[in-house]
């Protein structure tokens, strides 16, 4: 040994070398463990799936090359339908549920009404399937021929993915809202300020803060189901690969477009995930005040 | 005495469900005077203090707040009365998202309506009062128990309260932090503002408090002056409490 051990008490941060090659040593023989393991795995399923008496089949209709390469093109084009539903309904998802959330917290006997519909609201919504939602907005309204009530299937199609996700997002808000503790609400009255401004600036930035994650998880939800749009007609993603599909009796589109999905959801899935992580390791930080 | 009376308590009755915390309690404080409550946990000193600034509601008796105002009237506006009486808790309460200054700042902006150039010129004269300037921009988070406390502290002076509420305020402390927190309240007592005092520290009772209460099973059984209260109690269960705590 060249290093000597330095005294006891001595302003340094002493790490014995033997012991640290050997922690190094560790790391890299499981690294390369898991690796091994993983790609044998993998060569293992691809053997079984590939000798299973319909895989020619399979491989020729879902997973045709010259197929995705034709359809991914109209796909995609059809996908920026989907894309702007997102967008289009997911602000007014969160600013309609944090309303629903507030309602129903409101304490005034004055309010009961409000706090009524509220929950009926979020019972009703909730509890209807979306794909339900959207047939009775997108079939029933329209047929009602009401003057000056548009009839386009998009617009009645986001309508019913806002209404069935706020109920939702709203309780999201709802549970944010309860998880600030008491003695917050507490010390913000005992300074005067009001039930209005004890919300606005104490309990709602804490409450949001801690659904951030959550939410986001309900942002990916919302991504995936505006293919659910597609039972009214409009041309969206999933609608593109039904034609697709139907005109050359072969599947590779569905794959396609859930290709597509997959694109874009886990960026966002891995977004949360580190929101989450980042979150958790600042609250650990502040669990000592 | 001819000071006059801040604060008067008479026949404070609070239950929680069926436990009866407050008992037809008596209390009354004088213009800057400070009152200590000591007494097991239990024996009500919380649940007064928050009755007094209407955190909690009282369920029979009154407290009056300068010879007019009632406090234990439903019909009355708490926020105002809030504005009057500040008050710490054991716990802190800091509001996490903020920074400290604007943890100070909040309800001057808020309540008061203060302009923010001088809200923020009070408060940092407050932070500096209590040696704290150099933590305006931190966040709770960053601060040691005995830094929060003391902000929290200047927090509730931000509104510059006739009467302040200590509720065990250096009760989650670490032993070595108790004295910073001491002395701030030390210095107000010195600057003449009148103070209600719940402590389990015998030593700064003995030291600071101008009357002290022994609160028994929701009434204050025993009050008096420090020495006499510790020197020589009346109450044989003053005496017990006494020698448990003291040692």
């Amino acid at each position: 040994m060249t290093t000597t051990t330095p005294a006891p008490g001595s302003p340094v941060a002493y790490k014995d070398p033997v012991r640290q090659a050997l922690a190094r040593r560790k790391a890299r023989r499981d690294a390369f463990v898991g690796m091994a393991s993983l790609i044998g795995f993998t060569i293992v399923v691809a053997v079984l799936v590939s000798r299973t008496p319909g895989w020619p089949v399979v491989q020729e209709t879902f997973f045709n090359p010259a197929e995705f390469k034709d359809t991914l093109p109209g796909l995609l084009e059809a996908f920026l339908l989907n894309v702007k539903i997102f967008l289009i309904a997911e602000p007014i998802i969160l600013v309609f549920s944090l309303l629903i959330a507030l309602t129903r917290t409101l304490q005034s006997p004055i309010f009961l009404p409000l706090r009524v519909l509220a929950t009926i609201y979020v019972d009703v919504f909730r509890g209807v399937p979306t794909i339900l939602v959207i047939f009775l907005l997108g079939f029933g309204v329209p047929a009602l021929r009401l003057q000056g009530v548009p009839t386009n299937p998009v617009f009645w199609g986001t309508a019913a993915l806002i209404l069935s996700y706020s109920a939702y997002v709203a309780e999201v808000f709802r549970a944010g809202i309860g998880s600030v503790h008491p003695s917050q609400r507490m010390a913000a009255r005992s300074l005067g300020l009001s039930t209005l401004q004890t919300n606005r600036y104490v309990v709602l930035p804490q409450a949001i803060r801690n659904v951030v994650p959550p939410l986001l998880n309900d942002f990916i939800s919302l991504q995936k189901d505006t293919a659910l749009v597609s039972v009214l007609g409009p041309i969206e993603v999933l609608r593109q690969a039904q034609i697709d599909a139907s005109s050359t009796f072969n599947y590779t589109a569905y794959v396609a477009a859930a290709c597509i999905f997959i694109a874009l959801t886990i960026p966002m899935t891995r977004f949360a995930d580190w929101v989450q992580a980042r979150m958790s390791r600042r609250q650990r930080a502040g669990a000592v005040a | 005495m001819t000071t006059q009376t801040l604060l008067d308590a008479k026949g404070v009755w609070k239950s929680f469900d069926d436990h009866a915390v407050l008992r037809g309690l008596d209390l009354e404080v004088r213009l800057h005077q400070a009152v200590v409550l000591i007494g097991a946990s239990g024996s009500g000193k919380s649940t007064l203090l928050r009755c007094i600034n209407g955190l909690e509601s009282v369920d029979a008796g009154s407290i009056i707040l300068d010879g007019d105002i009632e406090v234990t009237d439903p019909s009355i506006d708490l926020d105002k009365i809030r504005r009057r009486i500040g008050i710490v808790f054991q716990s802190y309460n800091l509001f996490p998202h903020m920074t400290v200054i604007d943890n100070v700042m909040l309800s001057p902006r808020k309540v008061t309506k203060t302009p923010a150039g001088q809200a923020r010129d009070e408060a940092m004269e407050l932070l500096r009062r209590f040696g704290l300037e150099t933590k305006a921009d931190e966040y709770p988070d960053r601060l040691s128990g005995g830094q929060a406390q003391r902000v929290a502290i200047v927090r509730a002076l931000a509104m510059q309260p006739e009467l302040m509420l200590f509720d065990e305020i250096t009760s989650a402390l670490d032993p070595l932090l108790v004295g910073e927190v001491l002395d701030a309240v030390r210095e107000l007592k010195l600057g003449g503002l009148t103070i209600v005092m719940a402590t389990h520290e015998m030593g700064f009772a003995r030291e600071v408090a101008d009357r002290v209460c022994f609160l028994k099973e929701g009434i204050v059984l025993e009050e008096g002056p420090p020495e006499q209260v510790f020197g020589d109690p009346m109450h044989e269960q003053t005496r017990e409490f006494l020698a448990r705590v003291l040692g």
